[in-house]
């Protein structure tokens, strides 16, 4: 711009230093709301929380249910299960964290790992550690958990890996109990 | 790249020297944004940075909103809809689309208007009139192709009636419908591949841009005075110019702010006005809306559709002349391209010795009709078929082909112009000199 | 006389352009109700979409549904707002279709509010835009910008407007009625006085009711709307500054070259 000869020099750069300021800001406002749409909208934001109902799941059995697009067992464990699941020895573990979002970083006993003090409700993603396939259940394995029938992963009572390829227990996912009905995920 | 002598992009460092020997990208941009341009151009000369904004934020919104959208017939309604409610942002980003297609043609009438008027269109500037004619004419298909997208009623009832166009032309025109539309009725297969065209005609658009650009850059800017820049050396092309750096674009810009001002309240406050509430109801099949209208800026064109029926008698001489081949219904399809392509012809149609109107005391009458025409074409392509309406639409149309067949032609031999200045600067100099009225600010 | 020229042009465009849909079908009488939501700085008033909400629940929605609309939204600040737990327990009093049960279940937040439950009853959702209560005069559309699109006053002025005559035509009743296009429609009388008794004690008349049920429309119809006049007023107000820069800008870039076309 030095076609511009009067001398109101610092005045000139003033106006010309806000003019740009100001077209830098309009710039920038108007890339945000082109950046912002691309993170989960409100319905998928919705879903990052859902409410199952667990009052119809009889003891031995369990549910799997879609949250997030993923898999989650939700187990109603035996007192021979929960049994079976804590007399194991930590130095037996393949993994010692307990893998649970709500406790992170500690042991991976089966008190940590259980729902309810008594241990009565297991709830675990259903993604096998290894390489992300489905395990079968309701006993399967020879853990008496969850066998992965991909790469052939055993998974105990309390879900945790104890033979096979997989690298970890199946991880917890951040859940609740709302109600004696009612269990929150998310 | 341009005609009139100018300064051209020296590397100075060694890393400009290095990409300078490789691509000359920089030099490209240099000459690009430094093009000489004439200094008296006024404020309807700013259209162009306008209309490449718009393009700009239509296909950036576009790209953004085909994240969310579903081109399924099942879907798609519910798709914006989820646009509008879920998506962050989604409703500012989905309105400023819709009103954006009609920033584009206020936008790209003015620029239309603004070269007719000055004859932007006269030799040398010819081709850049004529790639300007295929832009406005992509725009349109684009902005016809994009109102189907949200399925709406009027969406899947206006498609019909456009496609229906097609099917007007004598011997093939159904087979024709048929193809465009993939099927024997709009449908599923009309809307995904209006989807996969809608997406692709605006990189067509920003193609044709640069050929317009390249072109008028070759021949130099027309001016209000429609005299050309004097090119016999650097000196003399420096006294009619400035470079488009930094005294255009910043005008430019500040024209844009002004608008975008008002673009911003639209959107803000009044985000429905230009569109039709029937479009927020979902494509049925089985019910049309009680009345079919295009958007606004389609509605001149439609009422040259409409207006020649079978009781006009130039319609029904056409028809018997040519056995019944052209009957009413394709000669309204005839007259609306028609109506396209005399305008398209206005450089070989223009027979004056002068290029501005500014110079032609009796062309400035003429032209202001036009301008009044338009709108008045606009205003009963909305109303009724019935009258007064349909005869307003039939003098309307007859003045718009009048205007360039006859009186474009005429006018060149009819009229005495009045001299125009001898060059830019004088132009320039008698407008912010001494002696000049300042109200007379063009 | 371009710049003339080209005002004009723009105030024509914007006047036609807006009437593109003016026509409409006999004569209508559409009252101009004053909503809380109109103006550049309307709000939709919380209390009064509740209570249409319920004018909705117990009224429209035995034939009418709502399929763009989910039940998470009624928690909506700036909308009825209700608090999670009432969101829950009110979606919990409807059964959607479940596609992956293969069977009907109690609606969650998540889930949208159920379709028509009769063929001929439209959707309700987007009702308030896709009306416009105002029109013209003569397809100019300045009524349009004076008074606003008039959705939600068309949707009050059609409850209130029963005359009470009825006529029975191929089998099926209609309704006269002052503000429906045509002047006979087939929906009876939905709204009578104190049909709906409000938890807040407001007047239940039919007239204040048509006018509640119709703002809550407005708001299933356009939920952002508070939003986006923010946005608006945002964009306009920074542009302005903007454009006030760049006017000062472009003036003080050309200053030196006009100066010189002065001296010479």
């Amino acid at each position: 711009m030095s076609h511009a000869e009067d001398h109101a020099g610092t005045r000139r750069d003033f106006l010309y230093y806000a003019t740009a300021g100001a077209g830098a800001v309009t710039a920038g406002a108007a890339v945000w709301p082109l950046v912002n749409q691309m993170n989960p909208s409100a319905d998928v934001q919705a879903l990052a929380s859902i409410r199952v109902d667990v009052s119809g799941v009889e003891v031995g059995t369990q549910i799997t249910v879609l949250f997030q697009g993923k898999p989650v067992f939700i187990r109603r464990r035996t007192q021979e299960e929960i049994d079976e699941a804590r007399a194991v020895e930590m130095s037996e573990l393949i993994d010692t964290d307990d893998r649970n979002a709500n406790k992170p970083g500690l042991e991976a006993t089966d008190e940590n790992r259980a729902l309810d003090e008594a241990g009565e409700w297991l709830v675990m993603m259903g993604v096998c550690t290894h390489l992300g396939c489905v395990p079968l259940g309701d006993g399967a394995g020879d853990f008496h958990g969850w066998f992965c029938p991909c790469h052939g992963s055993h998974y105990d009572t309390a879900g945790r890996i104890r033979k096979g390829p997989a690298p970890q227990n199946l991880h917890i996912p951040a859940v609740a109990i709302i109600d004696e009905s009612t269990i929150q995920l998310g | 790249m341009a005609g009139i002598p100018h300064d051209h992009y020296e590397p100075k460092t060694g890393i400009e020297k290095w990409l300078h020997s490789r691509l000359n990208v920089v030099g490209l941009a240099y000459d690009t944004l430094m093009i000489p341009t004439p200094k008296n151009l006024n404020w309807m000369w700013i259209w162009g940075i306008v209309l490449a904004f718009c393009l700009v934020l239509q296909i950036a919104t576009g790209v953004v909103l085909v994240m969310h959208y579903t081109p399924h017939v099942d879907l798609a309604f519910a798709s914006i809809e989820h646009i509008m409610r879920d998506v962050n942002g989604g409703h500012m980003i989905r309105y400023m689309h819709m009103n954006g297609a009609s920033l584009f043609f206020v936008a790209v009438y003015a620029h239309i208007f603004r070269g007719l008027y000055y004859g932007s269109y006269k030799a040398p500037r010819e081709v850049t009139w004529i790639i300007g004619m295929l832009i406005y004419l992509v725009m349109m298909g684009t902005a016809f192709m994009g109102y189907v997208l949200p399925w709406g009623q009027m969406s899947f009832h206006g498609t019909a009636v456009i496609t229906g166009l097609f099917g007007a032309i004598p011997g093939i025109g159904e087979s024709i419908q048929t193809w465009l539309l993939g099927a024997s009725a709009v449908g599923q297969p009309a809307l995904n591949r209006f989807f996969s065209l809608h997406y692709l005609l605006p990189f067509v658009l920003a193609g044709l841009v640069i050929l317009h650009i390249w072109a008028f850059h070759t021949t130099g800017n027309n001016n209000p005075t429609g005299v050309e820049v004097r090119r016999g050396s650097k000196a003399e092309a420096e006294k009619d110019t400035l470079p488009f750096w930094p005294y255009f674009v910043i005008k430019d810009v500040f024209a844009l702010a002004v608008i975008l001002v008002v673009f911003f309240a639209i959107v803000g406050f009044m985000p429905n006005y230009l569109g039709h509430p029937d479009n927020y109801i979902e494509a049925n099949p089985l019910a049309t809306p009680a009345h079919i209208v295009p958007e606004w800026y389609f509605l001149p064109f439609y009422a040259i559709l409409r207006a020649f029926t079978a009781d006009v008698w130039l319609v029904q001489l056409v028809s018997f002349v040519t056995g019944g081949i052209i009957d009413a219904k394709f000669f309204g399809v005839l007259a609306m391209f028609g109506a396209i392509a005399v305008m398209a012809l206005a450089p070989w149609l223009d027979t004056s010795s002068v290029r501005s109107g500014r110079y032609r005391p009796m062309f400035k009458w003429w032209f202001a009709i036009l301008c009044v025409d338009f709108m008045v074409l606009m205003w009963v392509g909305a109303r009724p078929t019935e009258f007064p309406y349909d005869w307003i639409s039939l003098i309307g149309s007859a003045y718009w082909f009048g205007y360039f067949l006859v009186i474009l032609p005429l006018l060149g031999v009819l009229e005495k112009p009045i001299t125009p200045p001898a060059t830019i600067e004088d132009d320039f100099n008698a407008h912010y000199g001494k002696d000049a009225d300042a109200s007379a600010a063009e | 006389m371009i710049k003339k020229l080209a005002l004009t042009a723009l105030t024509a465009l914007a006047l036609t352009s807006g009437g593109a849909y003016a026509a409409g079908g006999g004569e209508q009488h559409i009252e101009d109700f004053k909503f809380s939501f109109e103006g550049p700085f309307g709000k939709f008033d919380q209390e009064q979409l509740r209570r249409g909400l319920k004018i909705y629940t117990e009224v429209c929605s035995a034939c009418h549904g709502m399929k763009f609309l989910n039940f998470r939204n009624l928690g909506d600040e700036g909308g009825p707002h209700y608090s999670e737990d009432e969101v829950r327990a009110y979606a919990a009093g409807f059964d959607v279709f479940d596609p992956v049960l293969d069977d009907t279940r109690p609606a969650t937040p998540a889930d949208k509010f159920p379709p028509s439950n009769l063929e001929t009853a439209p959707d309700l959702t987007l009702m308030a835009k896709a009306r416009a209560g105002f029109h013209g005069p003569a397809g100019l559309g300045i009524n349009q910008i004076v008074k606003g699109m008039g959705g939600a006053e068309y949707i009050a002025s059609l409850l209130t407007g029963y005359t009470g005559e009825e006529k029975e035509q191929a089998g099926s009743v209609f309704y006269e009625n002052t503000a429906f296009p045509g002047g006979w429609i087939a929906m009876a009388p939905p709204l009578e006085d104190e049909l709906v008794e409000f938890d807040d004690g407001h007047s239940n008349t039919a007239h204040h009711m048509a006018e509640d049920v119709s703002a809550f429309l407005m708001w299933t119809a356009e939920p952002k709307m508070m939003a986006r006049q923010q946005a608006g007023f945002t964009g306009v107000l920074f542009l302005s500054i903007f454009a006030c820069l760049m006017y000062l800008t472009n003036k003080r870039l050309w200053a030196p070259i006009k100066k010189k076309a002065k001296e010479s």
